[in-house]
This record gives C-alpha cells, sequence and structure tokens, in this order.
C-alpha cells in the first residue's frame, strides 16, 4: 500500500518539478527537500506523537501513520528518480513531437514519459525493497509486524533471540527475494526502447 | 508573383553573446524547393529550427500563411505567442531531423501513425492506411512492426520521412538529414527526397552538404555566411557561376574534402 | 495548534547534547563501512564461482533485510549465540550493525568504480610493462576514485540518516533524548520537531554540496565522452 502511494506521490512530484509554474516547482521542492533531509524514523515518530499534538487530531490508527510516513518519505526520493528520467529523455524527441505538432501533454503522455517510464524502473524496483526493509520500523509504533511477534517471543524467551531474529531476517529476505529478481529483469527491460541523450 | 506560404522579415537570432543570423529577409513560395549551403556554424540549422519553432527568433517575424508565427495579437498589442497560437500556425510545417529522432518506444506503423491519431483526430483505421500507403512508398512496408533500434540509419530515416509525411505538411525541413548515415545508405535516402520533390505541391527547404544533389532538385539555393544570405538563385547560378569569393572557397574547400 | 515555545527552549539543550554522539555514531560507521567495503570487493575477486556467489549473496542478504532486525539480532540475539556470543554495548552494536549493512552499498560503489575504468586502460598499462602495484596505483585508482566521491558522499548522507535507528537498543543519540524527553514530560511535539529540524539543518547543506560535486564531476566526464564521441 506504501508502495503505491509512493509511485503515486513520486511521479506526481516529479512532474511538479518540471512545471512551468514557479509556485508549484517551489512547493514541491520544498516538500522533497524536507522529506529527503530528514530521517524516516523522525519522520514516523513526528507523524504518530508530535502531529496529533500539534492540530489536536490523530492522524488515525498506527497503519495509517506508517502507510503516510513511508510513503512520503519515499515518494520524495523516487520524485528525483522521476524528475531526472524525464530529463534524460534526449531532447531530440520533444524537437520531434513538436515537429508534428502534439500538444504540451500528448508530448508528455505519448512521447516523454513512456521513455522515462523505463529509465524509472530499475530504481522503483530498488526502492521497493528499501520500502519492504523501512516496514520494520512500524513496530516501533506499536503495529503488529513480524518484528513485533519476534519481539514478543524473544520477550518470554530470553535465549531464543538468536534464532528469533534470524527467522525474522530470513523471513524478510524470502520476501524480498522476488523483488531482486523483478529488479533485475527491470534492468534488462529498461535498456530497450529509450533514446537517452 | 505568387503570394509566399513563408516570409522571413529581417529574422535575427543570437546565442548569448554570439550573433548567428543578422538580418534574414527570405520568402518561400508555394511547392517551392530551397536548399541552404554554407559553412558550419553559420546558422542554417537555426533558420529552420525557428519555423519550426523549436527555436526562437532574437527578433524579426517569421509568417506562415500570413500568420505571425512568434507573435500574436492580445488586446490589439502584438505579444509573444503561446502554446496554442505556435501550434495553430505550424501545423502545416513538418520536419525531418538529422538524428531521426524516431520514437523507440513505439513500432514503425506506431511512429507514423501517433501524429494523425492524436494531433489531426484520424481514427485508427484512416491512420493505418495512410501510414502504410506512406511506409510503402519510402519501400519500407515490410519493416512496418519493427522497432527503430531494428533497422539501419537510412531506414531509420526513411522512417522519418514517412513520419512527416503522413501528416501531410505544406512545408517540409531536412536538416542535414543525410549527415549521420553511413555513405553507402545516403542514397537510398536523397532517392525518397527526389521522389517527394519530384510529386511537386510540398515546398521544401533542405539544408544540406549534398552539393550534387542540391543542384538537381533545388528551384533555388541560398548560400548563407556570416549570418546573412549572401547568394542567392537557381543552383547553377550559385554553386557554377558564382563571383563571391567566400563561395568559391567554401566550394573548393568541399570538393576537396570529398 | 499547541505549541508552546517554552517547551520548545526547554527541551532544545537536553536534545543537541545527543548531537555528539549522533554525529560521531555516524563517523565512526561510516569509517567502518569504508574499510569492509574493501573487504566485499576484495572477496568478490577471489575466482571461484562458489565463493562469489556466496559473497554475492551474503551481501545481497544483508543489503535486503532491515537494519533495525540486524540490530536488534546484534544487540539482543548475539550475546546468546553459544561460544562466540558476548554482550555488545549499544554504541559498538550500531556501528557493527549499521556499519556492516552500509558497506554493502559501499562495495558496490568501489566494484562501479573499478568498473568503470576503460579496458583500454589495462591493456595499455600491461603495454608499458607496469608492475601489478604501479598499474593500480598510477593507472586504475586515480582513475576509478573521483567518480566514486559523490557516491560515497550520498551513502554518508544516508546513514546519518540510519543512525537514529540506533536509538532503538539505547544509544542517546538525539531522537533517543527526544523520546525520553517525551515520554517524561508528555509533549513528544516539540522535542520531535527540534529532532527533525537537526536532521534538516546538517544534511541539507550536505546534500548540496554533494550535488555540486556530482556536476564538476560530471563535467569532467563529459569532456571524455565528447571527445570519445568525435573520434568516432
Amino acid at each position: 500500500m506504501s508502495a503505491i502511494l509512493g509511485y503515486f506521490i513520486a511521479i506526481v512530484a516529479g512532474l511538479c518539478r518540471l512545471s512551468r509554474f514557479w509556485i508549484i516547482r517551489t512547493f514541491t521542492g520544498f516538500y522533497v527537500e524536507v522529506f529527503r533531509g530528514t530521517s524516516l524514523i523522525v519522520q514516523l515518530f513526528w507523524l504518530y506523537y508530535a502531529l496529533p499534538m500539534l492540530f489536536g487530531f490523530n492522524v488515525g490508527s498506527n497503519l495509517v501513520a506508517g502507510v503516510l510516513a513511508i510513503s512520503l518519505n519515499y515518494g520524495a526520493y523516487m520524485s528525483e528518480i522521476v524528475r531526472g528520467s524525464i530529463v534524460a529523455v534526449d531532447k531530440g524527441q520533444t524537437e520531434a513531437s513538436v515537429a508534428l505538432n502534439m500538444t504540451r501533454f500528448q508530448r508528455m503522455r505519448l512521447v516523454i514519459f513512456p521513455q522515462a517510464f523505463r529509465m524509472m524502473l530499475p530504481e522503483f524496483g530498488n526502492y521497493l525493497i528499501q520500502m519492504l526493509k523501512a516496514t520494520s520500523l512500524v513496530s516501533l509504533i506499536g503495529m503488529h509486524d513480524i518484528l513485533y511477534h519476534g519481539n514478543l517471543i524473544r520477550s518470554s524467551n530470553l535465549s531464543m533471540a538468536p534464532t528469533v531474529y534470524i527467522l525474522v531476517l530470513i523471513f524478510y529476505f524470502i520476501i524480498a527475494l522476488p523483488f531482486i529478481f523483478l529488479a533485475r529483469k527491470m534492468e534488462t527491460v529498461s535498456k530497450k526502447g529509450v533514446a537517452s541523450s | 508573383m505568387v503570394e509566399p506560404i513563408v516570409q522571413f522579415k529581417d529574422v535575427h537570432k543570437s546565442f548569448g553573446e554570439f550573433d548567428v543570423l543578422k538580418g534574414i529577409d527570405l520568402n518561400i513560395a508555394p511547392s517551392e524547393k530551397i536548399c541552404i549551403i554554407g559553412p558550419s556554424g553559420s546558422g542554417k540549422t537555426t533558420i529552420i529550427r525557428m519555423l519550426m519553432t523549436l527555436e526562437e527568433p532574437t527578433s524579426g517575424d517569421i509568417y506562415v500563411n500570413d500568420a505571425n508565427l512568434w507573435k500574436m495579437e492580445r488586446a490589439g498589442k502584438m505579444v509573444p505567442a503561446n502554446e496554442k497560437h505556435l501550434r495553430q500556425v505550424r501545423g502545416d510545417i513538418g520536419m525531418v531531423f538529422q538524428h531521426f529522432n524516431l520514437f523507440p518506444h513505439m513500432t514503425i506503423l506506431d511512429n507514423c501513425m501517433v501524429g494523425p491519431i492524436h494531433v489531426k483526430k484520424e481514427s485508427k483505421d484512416e491512420a493505418k492506411q495512410h501510414s502504410e500507403e506512406m511506409l510503402k512508398r519510402v519501400g519500407l512496408e515490410e519493416h512496418m512492426d519493427k522497432y527503430p533500434s531494428q533497422l539501419s540509419g537510412g531506414q531509420k530515416q526513411r522512417v522519418a520521412m514517412a513520419r512527416a509525411l503522413v501528416m501531410k505538411p505544406k512545408i517540409m525541413l531536412f536538416d542535414e538529414v543525410t549527415s549521420a548515415l553511413d555513405p553507402e545508405l545516403v542514397g537510398e535516402v536523397l532517392e525518397v527526397i527526389r521522389n517527394i520533390a519530384e510529386t511537386g505541391e510540398t515546398a521544401m527547404v533542405l539544408v544540406t552538404h549534398e552539393m550534387d544533389f542540391a543542384l538537381e532538385v533545388a528551384d533555388r539555393v541560398l548560400f548563407l555566411d556570416d549570418g546573412v544570405i549572401a547568394e542567392s538563385g537557381t543552383a547553377s547560378e550559385v554553386i557554377e557561376h558564382s563571383e563571391n569569393k567566400r563561395l568559391q572557397s567554401f566550394l573548393r574547400r568541399f570538393r576537396n574534402s570529398d | 495548534m499547541n505549541w508552546k515555545w517554552e517547551v520548545f527552549f526547554d527541551a532544545l539543550p537536553l536534545v543537541t547534547k545527543g548531537l555528539t554522539i549522533t554525529i560521531s555514531l555516524t563517523i565512526i560507521c561510516y569509517l567502518f563501512a569504508l574499510l569492509f567495503g574493501f573487504v566485499w570487493v576484495f572477496l568478490r575477486r577471489i575466482p571461484s564461482k562458489i565463493i562469489n556467489w556466496i559473497v554475492t549473496w551474503t551481501m545481497e542478504f544483508i543489503r535486503s533485510t532491515p537494519p533495525l532486525v540486524q540490530l536488534f539480532f546484534l544487540y539482543f540475539g548475539w550475546p546468546m549465540v553459544p561460544v562466540v556470543g558476548v554482550s555488545l554495548s549499544p554504541f559498538t552494536c550500531a556501528v557493527i550493525g549499521l556499519g556492516i549493512h552500509t558497506s554493502t552499498y559501499i562495495g558496490e560503489v568501489y566494484r562501479s568504480g573499478i568498473e568503470s575504468v576503460d579496458k583500454g586502460q589495462w591493456e595499455a598499462s600491461t603495454a608499458l610493462n607496469l608492475t601489478t602495484r604501479q598499474k593500480w596505483l598510477k593507472i586504475i585508482l586515480p582513475q576509478a576514485v573521483p567518480p566514486t566521491i559523490p557516491m560515497l558522499g550520498n551513502y554518508f548522507i544516508i546513514l546519518f540518516k540510519e543512525v537514529p535507528l540506533a536509538s532503538t537498543v539505547g544509544v542517546l543519540g538525539i531522537l533517543a533524548l527526544a523520546n525520553n524527553y517525551g515520554a517524561a514530560h508528555f509533549r513528544y511535539l516539540e522535542p520531535l520537531t527540534i529532532v527533525a529540524l537537526l536532521f534538516l539543518l546538517l544534511s541539507y547543506p550536505s546534500s548540496l554540496l554533494i550535488n555540486k560535486l556530482e556536476k564538476k564531476m560530471n563535467r569532467r566526464f563529459d569532456k571524455k565522452s565528447s571527445t570519445g564521441s568525435i573520434s568516432m
């Protein structure tokens, strides 16, 4: 869920940073720098503990806080990839679509974005693994994820600690495995069909 | 005298401190074939890029079908054109690039169809039929389902021409379309241009280094030097019988390097 | 709005005290990771398929599992491991855990740096009959190192932002102190905001610096590649 929201934010924010209007550019620039400049764990705590105090309302459950923090954080990182990929598409592509008299929107939708998207894929795959890793943090705000259960077992039987954590690690690795292969596959896919400068 | 389809009026262009074009005046008649020659860096390409709206003139006006390309009227004043105005005016212009600029993520057929479908709002079937006809004309009907990366440079450039032609432009711009090709592939591309030229009604502006080809197809040859049109006339007047010293030395250097 | 400046100024000195620990932990972790990164490179250069496979997947394992769990394993699990298990202080634990985690990334950076050197450079240095030592010191490394510097800088900043994880095993950096303050006074807003501001204040300028470095490197690289294309 964080991943989907994160990708969505990334693409919107990435496009906004290339907007013609400086207000939109500055605003998203600010968002990106704040979330890249501070640590995910700090953001998570801030959203969960501090924000409710500031405005006197709860963000909702710890699930909402977790999803929000992870997606906002990685959305900020990935928006830079979106921006970078769009900029990296060869200028000749824009020129050719001008020569076909396309509108700005058509140029982006039909020509530039499909190519930029292929370039983004491997990085998006890598960030999927990063996000998976980041989900372990939600146990810190009391969500019942794998690590939380691991901690529970450990506290009831201290000598189990090494086994428990090794198992948790292996568990994460097994979930990550398909993504690792996916990321590698995306890399080969993305090499095709792009005119990069 | 026929009404010109394109007019340049005292057009200047500078990049930073560097003045590339220092006052270009030029009329292009419908279906006229013009070749622009000149030393590299003389601004040949800039002229057609301004006409394609890829580069904005520093001063001066360009008219297409009597409409000012880079300026529009708003509240009685002439202001810089917006995207909508540019789109309206440049609709009759098509361009072929030195580096092809085919869309690598689309098949050859899709490359040709994307313009008619999305810009001219033709139906898919119509667009497909027109694109296939055009690809047949450039001799690539067997490669329609391939991607650009699977073609040779010459084939790519022929696709680029089909892609431009299928939009039925009244003016076609060719920006050194053979310069990026291996020598043995130049012929097939020139053959297609010759074919377009013979079919007639499209006006063509070619920036080229192929002097012999210019002699053959051009109604008029312009020699661009030091930011102005230094010589203008029929191909044989300019290339074979000019008194201009700089033009002669340019042509000599050219022939020697061949 | 429920923001109290008194609390902000009350918490400020307390929280900033943790800054020394946070920064020194970052630096020590980083040095550890830089050194350990070499270990990965050497291990991967061993010409044995099996070892190569094991090393590659070990790196992949460390990289794709959460550092938080790795820290917990080191802190809670390691002392219980028979024979080799010893208790680690929170600080050592963080250095080893975060250091090894980061080193798997750093190792890749080193490798990409070495691989970025053109094959012709090796051949040319062989043609000049240089010794292996000379090859590495005079030809390969001077070319391999500069492009990796911005990437290494980036990992420093990433590491800096991972370091607050160590608060979970009891390292008293800024985040832990802010949490303690929050728990004691039932006010998390101001101390946590201070932490966020401190991070922003430290990491934003350094990322600007790295961007600049990167641009500089790219320019150099571009020059190289443009002469390359002319000769084609």
